[in-house]
C-alpha cells in the first residue's frame, strides 16, 4: 500500500468531475467461511444466492419503513449527489448517494414494481446478476453510512439505511466482509472488537493506575466487574491501548475521581461499539448490544456512560432503549424493558455521553481546571458523523455540538471553528466509519477524508490549529493513520477528554 | 338529458346535446385514471403505514417534540428546507415547478365546482400565468438534468419522459388558455356531468384532447413512479421521528417478538 498517495486539495472547493469506474477495483477482503459461520452467516455464496438475495429484500421492505419509503420516493434530483466525501475524494459516480442507492433501487424496481416488472429500461431496472451483486459489494463497503446525504434529501433520504440493507442481504448469501464480520464475532467471543481477554484487560488497568499515579501523585482507580457501582462505564476497546484514545480514558478516569463518583469498567462488555449497526443486522446489533444489559443487571449500577465513540454513541443513545431496555419509558407491562429501567436512577439520562457527564459536574463546579496545561494548543473540534446526525446530547437539538464544544472551551484557552459547511450536521465523516477502518480500504480512506483535510489545513495555515480534537475511536484511529499522508503530525488528533486530562485538577479544588 | 343547472348565468349547455363516442372515451379514461390514482395511493400509503420503522432514525436537527416533527415537516414540504441547504439551483427550480403547479391545480378547481368558490375565482388570473412559470420550472429542471454530468449520469429515460410529459400538459394548457379557447364552459359542464353520473358533451378540440389524455396518464402513473416522493416525504423515519429514544422505549412488534424468544 506504499502507492498510496494523498489526492490533491482543490483550490476551490467546485464539485468535480465524474470518474466513471475509478473506485470500481477497491474492494474490502471477502470473509472466509469462518468468520461467516461464526456469527450464523453462510460460510460463501450459496448456490441459490439470487432467489434468496431477493426473497431477503422483500422481507427487509416490509420490516422496515425506512427501506421501503426510500426505494420509492427518490426523483433522482442530485440535491445529495455532491455530498458524500467518497464521491468528492474518488470522483466515482457510484460513490455518488443517489447513484449508490441506485445500485439497489434498480434492482428493486425490476422486482417489486410494476414498471420495473414491464419496463425495466424505461424505469433503470436490472436484473439481479453476479455483476450487480459484486457491485453491491463493491461501493456499498464504499459507504461510512455517515448520514450526511440524509440531510440534504429533500425527503430525507438516508444512504446509511440502503448501505444497511445492502450489507445484510450479502451476509444472508454468503457474501460478507471479512473486517466487520471477524469483529463481530469476537465481541462474542472474547467481549470486545480488539480480542482483548479479561485478564489482559485487568493488566492493562493496573497499568494505567500506576503511570497516572507516577504522572500525578494520586490513585485514580480504573476499577473492573465492581459490583454495586454507581456509574458502569462503556467505552471503544480501542480506549484500553490505542494512542491517542487511551489519554482519554485517563480522562474520564480522572472526572469520576476528581467527582468522587464509583464507577466500572465491565470485562463482559468491555465494548461499546457495535458493528452489527455497520451491516445491518437487527439480530447481531441486538445480540452485541445485550451484554451491556446483563452487565448492568449483573453489576446491579445505577448509571450507565458511554466513552468517546460515535457509532457507538448513536447505538446507545438512538437505539439502545429498543434494544435493551437502557432508557426509560417502558410501557409497564414490559417486563423486559421495566427490569433493567427499575434498577437505573432516572434522575439522570440513561444512557448518558461522558460529555454530558463531564459537563454535568462543570456546571454543578465539582471539576476545576488549569486551562494553561493545554496552552500549547490551538484547538479545532471535529463533529464525529454519528454523534452529529445520528444522536443528541442534554436533551435538546443540538446539545451533542454544544456539549463538547463547552466542555473544550472550559479546559482551554484557544479554541477555533472549521469551515461551517464541515461541522455541525454538516460534518463530513472522517473517511474511515461504517466498518471501513481496515487497511484493504487504505486507498479510500485517504481519499474520503480530503474534504476534512482541506478545511484542516486551512485552519491550521491560517490559525495555526495544532490540535483537532474529536468524540470518536473511529475518528481517532482513521486520522492518525492517514494524517501523515496529507502531511500533518498524527499527534494532531486527540479526544476531548484527553483536554480534560492535561488541565483537570485532581487535588484540593 | 337533463342539464344541470340550466338557469346560472356562468355556464350554459343546450338542452338538446347528446354525448359524442369522444366524450365518451374520455369520460371512461377519466373514471379509470380516476380509480387508478385513488385507489393506487391509498394502497401505497397503507402499505407504508403498516410497515414498521423498527429503530429511532430522525437526522439532525431533530426535533424532541411532535409539535416540533410537525414544523420541521411542514418546513420541509413547504419551503423543501433540505433542498435550500443542498442547491439553490434546484431548490429556485423544484420551487418554482411545485408553486405554479399547485396554483395551476388550485386554478383548476372552478371547472369542478359551482358555484366557483370565491378564492378560486381570487386566484383565476394569478393561476393562468402560473402555467408559464410552471413551464419554465420544469424548463430550468430539464436543463439540469440535461446540461449538469452528475444529474445526467443519475437519469433515467423515465425521469425525462417525466419532464416530457408536464411539458406537454403545460403547453397544451397554455395553448387553450392564450392561443385557442376551446368551449370552456361546455368543458366544466363535461366535468361536472362526470361527477354527479350525468354526462355530457365534451367539446371536441385537438389542445384538449392532448391535455386531458396526458393528466389522465399522469394519475394513473403517480402510485406507481417516483411522484410517490409526494406522499412518501411524510412517511420518512428520518424526518418524521422524534427524536426522544432515551425519554420512551420504542419497539416494533416483530422486534419485541426476540424478546420473547430469548
Amino acid at each position: 500500500m506504499a502507492d498510496i498517495a494523498a489526492p490533491a486539495y482543490r483550490i476551490i472547493p467546485i464539485i468535480p468531475a465524474l470518474k466513471p469506474g475509478a473506485m470500481e477495483g477497491v474492494r474490502s477482503f471477502v470473509a472466509n467461511e469462518k468468520i461467516q459461520e461464526a456469527i450464523g452467516f453462510p460460510g460463501q455464496l450459496v448456490e441459490d444466492w439470487h432467489d434468496r438475495a431477493i426473497a431477503r429484500m422483500g422481507e427487509l421492505l416490509g420490516k422496515y419503513r425506512s427501506l421501503k419509503v426510500y426505494m420509492d420516493a427518490c426523483v433522482h434530483c442530485g440535491a445529495c449527489s455532491d455530498k458524500c466525501h467518497y464521491f468528492i475524494g474518488t470522483q466515482d459516480p457510484k460513490n455518488m448517494p443517489v447513484a449508490r442507492q441506485d445500485l439497489m433501487r434498480s434492482v428493486y424496481r425490476r422486482y417489486f414494481t410494476l414498471p420495473g416488472k414491464l419496463f425495466p429500461k424505461l424505469v433503470g431496472a436490472r436484473d439481479l446478476t453476479r455483476e450487480v451483486l459484486d457491485e453491491w459489494y463493491t461501493y456499498f463497503y464504499q459507504c461510512s453510512e455517515c448520514r450526511r446525504c440524509s440531510v440534504f434529501c429533500p425527503y430525507g433520504i438516508d444512504t446509511a439505511e440502503v448501505t444497511m440493507a445492502a450489507r445484510e442481504i450479502l451476509d444472508s448469501v454468503g457474501y460478507g466482509q471479512k473486517y466487520s464480520n471477524e469483529i463481530i464475532g469476537k465481541v462474542h467471543k472474547i467481549g470486545n472488537n480488539l480480542g482483548l481477554p479479561g485478564p489482559a484487560l485487568k493488566d492493562t488497568l493496573e497499568g494505567l493506575e500506576e503511570d497516572v499515579k507516577e504522572d500525578t501523585g494520586f490513585d485514580v482507580r480504573f476499577p473492573l466487574d465492581v459490583k454495586g457501582a454507581e456509574v458502569l462505564l462503556i467505552t471503544p476497546s480501542a480506549d484500553f491501548f490505542a494512542e491517542p484514545h487511551i489519554d482519554g480514558l485517563i480522562g474520564y478516569a480522572k472526572v469520576f475521581h476528581a467527582t468522587g463518583t464509583s464507577w466500572t469498567l465491565s470485562s463482559m462488555a468491555s465494548e461499546a461499539g457495535n458493528f452489527g449497526m455497520f451491516i445491518g443486522n437487527y439480530e447481531q446489533l441486538r445480540k452485541v448490544a445485550l451484554r451491556i444489559r446483563e452487565a448492568a443487571l449483573e453489576l446491579g449500577v445505577k448509571r450507565i456512560v458511554v466513552g468517546e465513540c460515535g457509532h457507538a454513541w448513536r447505538v446507545a443513545y438512538s437505539f439502545w432503549n429498543t434494544l435493551t431496555g437502557v432508557g426509560e419509558g417502558a410501557d409497564p407491562n414490559d417486563r423486559f424493558a421495566q427490569m433493567l429501567q427499575k434498577q437505573l436512577d432516572h434522575r439522570y439520562r440513561q444512557p448518558s455521553h461522558v460529555c454530558e457527564f463531564t459537563w454535568d459536574m462543570i456546571q454543578d463546579e465539582r471539576l476545576t481546571f488549569d486551562k494553561s496545561a493545554n496552552d500549547k494548543y490551538i484547538i479545532t473540534f471535529h463533529d464525529s458523523c454519528n454523534v452529529a446526525r445520528g444522536s443528541s446530547m442534554g436533551g435538546y437539538p443540538g446539545g451533542q455540538f454544544d456539549i463538547p464544544r463547552n466542555i473544550i472551551k472550559a479546559v482551554a484557552n484557544h479554541f477555533v471553528e472549521m469551515s461551517p459547511e464541515t461541522t455541525h450536521e454538516k460534518t463530513f465523516c472522517c473517511g474511515g466509519g461504517g466498518g471501513l477502518l481496515t487497511d484493504d480500504l487504505l486507498d479510500l480512506r485517504v481519499k474520503g477524508s480530503l474534504p476534512r483535510m482541506e478545511v484542516l489545513q486551512q485552519v491550521a495555515d491560517e490559525q495555526g490549529v495544532n490540535f483537532m480534537a474529536c468524540i470518536c475511536a473511529i475518528c481517532k484511529a482513521q486520522f492518525t493513520k492517514i494524517m501523515p499522508i496529507y502531511g500533518f503530525d498524527r499527534r494532531m488528533v486527540g479526544g476531548v477528554h484527553q483536554l480534560v486530562s492535561n488541565a483537570i485538577k485532581l487535588g484540593n479544588k | 338529458m337533463q342539464v344541470l343547472t340550466p338557469d346560472s348565468a356562468s355556464w350554459q349547455l343546450a338542452p338538446d346535446t347528446r354525448p359524442l363516442p369522444m366524450s365518451i372515451l374520455f369520460a371512461i379514461l377519466f373514471y379509470l385514471a380516476t380509480l387508478v390514482f385513488v385507489v393506487g395511493l391509498l394502497y401505497r400509503i397503507g402499505v407504508y403505514t403498516r410497515t414498521p420503522a423498527p429503530l429511532k432514525i430522525p437526522t439532525t436537527p431533530a426535533p424532541t417534540t411532535t409539535g416540533g416533527v410537525v414544523l420541521r415537516m411542514a418546513r420541509e414540504v413547504l419551503f423543501f428546507e433540505s433542498l435550500f441547504k443542498s442547491n439553490l439551483w434546484t431548490w429556485g427550480l423544484g420551487m418554482l415547478f411545485h408553486a405554479s403547479l399547485a396554483l395551476v391545480l388550485l386554478r383548476h378547481l372552478r371547472y369542478f365546482t359551482e358555484p366557483v368558490w370565491a378564492w378560486v375565482a381570487f386566484i383565476q388570473p394569478f393561476g393562468k400565468y402560473a402555467g408559464i412559470t410552471l413551464l419554465l420550472g420544469a424548463a430550468g429542471l430539464w436543463a439540469r438534468r440535461l446540461f449538469v454530468e452528475r444529474i445526467r449520469y443519475i437519469s433515467t429515460p423515465s425521469d425525462h419522459l417525466m419532464l416530457a410529459l408536464f411539458f406537454v400538459i403545460a403547453i397544451s394548457g397554455l395553448m387553450m388558455t392564450f392561443v385557442a379557447h376551446p368551449d370552456v364552459v361546455a368543458v366544466k359542464g363535461y366535468f361536472l356531468g362526470l361527477m354527479s353520473f350525468n354526462w355530457q358533451a365534451l367539446p371536441s378540440s385537438a389542445g384538449l384532447y392532448v391535455h386531458l389524455l396526458m393528466v389522465a396518464a399522469l394519475l394513473m402513473i403517480f402510485p406507481i413512479s417516483k411522484l410517490l416522493h409526494a406522499p412518501g416525504v411524510f412517511f420518512s423515519p428520518s424526518r418524521n421521528q422524534t427524536d426522544n429514544p432515551r425519554e420512551k422505549r420504542h419497539i416494533a412488534a416483530w422486534a419485541k417478538q426476540l424478546e420473547s424468544e430469548s
